[in-house]
């Protein structure tokens, strides 16, 4: 495999952007009609890409495992989407939002990617607005914003609490739009088994129809994988049921290589474990933050006396409480990015001074902002997060103050791209969640819905076409073709194998067991030890799941038990990766955290010396990984230990 | 908590289902109504039988993916809620609990508790959107909103397409579901320009898909569980009839 070459144009940094963009290669209308792109989930990145790209006049095919691509988990996202707008006139610009995404993530994000991040996310707002996307408003009738963790600006545009929600709606519209006109092909219910390459390039995928069972070969020009994160390695965590890492594992075995698996993000704000039936946690978004302050008792007793039901939060004085991020750093309180509270609130628990039933959870009161503000206002901001949280925990969050505890969100890792968002194998694609580009070692809040557009709506429609520029000359391929017969085989095979199993314990029992073994040694606190123990396990595990795993029914049918197995099965190899490039990666930055590195104030403590680098992890055979090097270079910014003080 | 669940089971789209009972035990009442199916599942796997089949996804109450006629409810007995934020604290111990999937003659039912709804997904194709292509928009804030339009258009927009609606209309009426979508815009400066089209679209397609009409008992906003306002419906008349009239 030929070194990583990140094919960043030249130029400095502010014109890198306008300078691919002046000088690719375009597609001519008629052109474009013959060539025909594979898109895997409806997500922000996929249904933006896919409506985009059929705007243009490219023939689109789209996947997506859900009933409809309204669905797809982008859905969820709560609190907002960044823009460096400038609208509250506090000083933003697209180079403070740059920078704020470079250092929130520990200085391990490729500049050039985010500095066209930022530089984009103004046109994504307009964008939207031009959808009718219903964003927040001020009286005056323009758009308002709000505060996020890592900035000390208001840059955050949202709706209520359902922004994700709002924007994949808009995207989904102008994908229904493309379906109507004929330039997308929608597949809904259908699961990517495997991409297929012929002479090298990424020329289709094998899909299973989720109804019938049945497999499918579809030709593409080329292929996008924006199927999301991976954080269900976890079992618990913010993403939905069906979230899985499936896609972009086996474009990993064909050789794209995997980014910095170990930067996962768990984010502050959720509502805590509550018993081994438990299937997913629930995000209380970031926004929170804004009016919430976050703290447990000062005494031991108290937090004690708590966890045993005979003492409530709100009978705890003032003088008895200690607001931890407040107290240790001052300079954004409660507004510091994910990792730094999340440790914050862990460090605190560690100690014993965790409240709630497992002493596994802080306080986040609103009871000095609705004195401030009124019950009102915050209901306005916060009102369905509020009712949610009702909903699961019983308890109302407008009286007592809600009590939370981190979760797996979110995957900074995932596979490597270039500057097109092209992967190791030529002509395939990933955007969104799926790559590693933007967000280094910890994404900041509302940074995410931002990407997946930015890579849909504005990155791939040009850097897609600048590849399928030198594809007008390829005919459409039958699909009757080896390299099509060979990879539907393999796909066949391993199900035939994973049905012939005929074990004694569910899928479920597996995953669970998978994510007690990623949480506990790969986790918020990661040692040597632990990881090596870790890999250990995992291996165990895996070889235990293909001699025992339990599946009903048959191949040729809907069977959900199967696809979670499929799933299942390569979540078990990526636990390996992820500990493997925890155990490489000797500091701890952003969500990566190894004990055994930081400073004396208890601050994640880096090692630019030895791993400013991505680490790009190429697939050998099961178990066995090849690491490839792309050094950081930075032009633009000092690299400097991150100070939220 | 002990309780009874008799389960719609249907092998496929042409088989004829039928109710079968299932004891349970052991449930807490913090368990969501999902969590409670899962461990359902999980025995009836181990005891060598087919697992019920739902559809769910995000198990957060946004996705709408989640469809279960739980004791007469569309997404049960709780007010404002999916069936997946239900939690069985809502319920008795001891309790008989009747699951069925959606019953509308557009959404027909896949196996057990699944069923198909891409007639919703038909219904947006036809102009539940605004035509506006990638790139070239102008600077959002040259489209002023007022505030109060703006927030009645989220309210509307926060229709989560679970089909809800349909399940509880004696008519399968997906007036709701539509009205939303069509207020959503009707509300907006953008949405102005199609707005005829578009609602003459939305309906002609909800009619040829074989959605009943709409006779105002309002079962619909019952058992919605985001809230959407039954006005959305007096408005998606108001727009219908202007286009009309307007040709």
């Amino acid at each position: 495999m030929a070194e990583l070459n990140s094919k960043i144009p030249k130029g400095p940094l502010s014109q890198k952007w306008a300078h691919y963009k002046d000088h690719q290669n375009l597609v001519n209308p008629s052109n474009k009609r013959k060539l025909d792109i594979i898109v895997i989930g409806t997500g922000l990145a996929g249904a933006s890409a896919a409506a985009s790209l059929g705007e243009m006049g490219f023939n689109v095919k789209i996947f997506c495992y859900q009933d409809s691509p309204r669905r797809a988990h982008s859905i969820a996202a709560q609190g907002g989407i960044n823009a460096a707008k400038n609208y509250p006139n506090d000083g933003d610009t697209v180079y403070r939002l740059f920078y704020d995404t470079i250092k929130g993530g520990d200085y391990r994000a490729r500049e050039a990617n985010v500095y066209r991040l930022a530089e984009v996310s103004n046109a994504i707002i307009d964008q939207c607005v031009a959808q009718g996307v219903p964003f927040a408003r001020e009286y005056s009738g323009s758009l308002e914003n709000r505060s996020f963790g890592g900035a000390q600006v208001s840059r955050t545009f949202y709706a209520r609490g359902q922004t994700g929600q709002q924007l994949l709606l808009g995207a989904y519209g102008a994908l229904s739009r493309q379906i109507k006109l004929g330039s997308v092909k929608l597949f809904n219910r259908h699961e990517m088994m495997d991409v297929v390459i012929i002479d090298g390039k990424a020329r289709g995928i094998i899909a299973r129809d989720l109804i019938t069972g049945k497999l499918e070969r579809h030709f593409g020009h080329t292929v996008v994988i924006a199927t999301g994160g991976y954080g269900n390695v976890f079992y618990l965590s913010t993403n939905a049921m069906g979230s899985n890492t499936s896609a972009i594992w086996q474009i990993f075995k064909k050789g794209a290589f995997f980014a910095n698996p170990c930067f996962t993000q768990i984010h502050p704000t959720c509502i805590p474990v509550h018993g081994d039936y438990q299937s997913k946690l629930t995000l209380m978004s970031e926004s929170l933050r804004n009016d919430g302050r976050i703290w447990v008792p000062k005494k031991k007793e108290d937090a004690q006396a708590h966890r045993h039901g005979k003492l409530k939060a709100n009978d705890i004085p003032e003088e008895d409480r200690d607001y931890f991020l407040e107290r240790r750093y001052p300079a954004y309180g409660n507004l510091v990015p994910r990792d730094v509270a999340s440790r914050a609130a862990k460090e605190r628990c560690d100690a014993g001074f965790g409240v709630g039933e497992t002493g596994l959870a802080v306080f986040l009161d609103f009871k000095e902002s609705i004195g401030r503000l009124g019950k009102n206002t915050i209901e306005n901001r916060y009102g369905n997060l509020f009712q949610m949280y009702e909903k699961i925990v019983d308890e109302n969050p407008y009286e007592n103050p809600m009590m939370i505890y981190p979760a797996v969100h979110y995957t900074m890792g995932g596979t490597w791209v270039d500057y097109e968002l092209m992967t190791t194998v030529t002509g395939l694609f990933v955007a969104g969640e799926a790559n590693f580009s933007d967000h280094g070692a910890n994404r900041l809040g509302a940074s995410a819905l931002m990407q997946g557009l930015a890579d849909g709506y504005f990155v791939l429609p040009y850097t897609l076409q600048n590849y399928l520029s030198g594809e007008i000359k390829v005919p459409r391929m039958s699909t009757d073709k080896t390299e099509f017969a060979e990879a539907e085989k393999n796909v066949q095979l391993r199900l035939e194998k994973l049905m012939a199993v005929k074990g004694t314990h569910t899928v479920d029992h597996f995953h669970k067991e998978l994510g007690k073994i990623m949480w506990e040694y790969v986790g918020m606190g990661r040692n040597a030890t632990g990881l090596k123990k870790a890999i250990e396990l995992i291996r165990k595990l895996r070889a235990q799941f293909w001699k025992d795993v339990k599946i009903p029914g048959t191949l040729n049918e809907l069977n959900t038990e199967l696809e979670k197995a499929n799933r299942v099965a390569d979540f078990l190899e990526l636990g390996e990766l992820i500990a493997f490039d925890a155990l490489n990666r000797n500091e701890s930055c952003g969500g990566h955290c190894r004990e055994e590195y930081h400073t004396e104030e208890g601050e994640c403590l880096r090692n630019d010396q030895d791993y400013k680098y991505v680490a790009a992890w190429e697939y050998l055979s099961e178990g066995d990984f090849k690491l490839h090097k792309e050094p950081l270079d930075y032009e633009e910014i000092e690299v400097k230990q991150r100070v939220y003080k | 908590m002990k309780l009874t669940l008799k389960i719609w089971r249907q092998k496929d789209a042409k088989s004829t289902g039928k109710f079968v009972t299932y004891p349970i035990d052991n449930i807490s009442p913090n368990c969501s109504f999902l969590e409670m199916l899962d461990l359902l599942n999980e025995q009836l796997i181990l005891q060598g039988q087919d697992p019920v089949v739902f559809d769910h996804d995000c198990r957060e109450g946004i996705c709408g993916m989640c469809s279960l006629y739980i004791n007469g409810r569309p997404h049960g007995p709780d007010d404002a809620v999916t069936a997946c934020q239900l939690h069985m604290r809502k319920f008795k111990d001891g309790e008989t609990i009747i699951i069925e999937p959606w019953r509308a003659k557009p959404f027909p039912v896949i196996k057990d508790l699944m069923v198909d709804r891409t007639a919703f997904d038909k219904i947006i194709q036809e102009g539940g959107y605004i035509s506006v292509n990638t790139g070239g928009s102008a600077e959002a804030n040259s489209i002023l909103i007022n505030k109060i339009n703006s927030e009645l258009a989220m309210d509307a927009a926060a229709c989560i397409g679970c089909g809800a609606c349909v399940a509880a209309c004696k008519n399968a009426s997906a007036m709701l579901f539509v009205s939303a979508k069509v207020s959503q815009f009707a509300l907006l400066p953008q949405g102005q320009v199609e707005a005829n089209e578009r609602v003459k679209k939305m309906v002609k397609k909800m009619d040829e898909l074989g959605f009943g009409n709409c006779t105002n008992t309002y079962a619909c906003e019952a058992e919605c569980p985001k809230l959407i306002s039954r006005s959305n419906i007096a408005r998606l008349n108001r727009e219908f009839m202007v286009a009309k009239v307007l040709g």
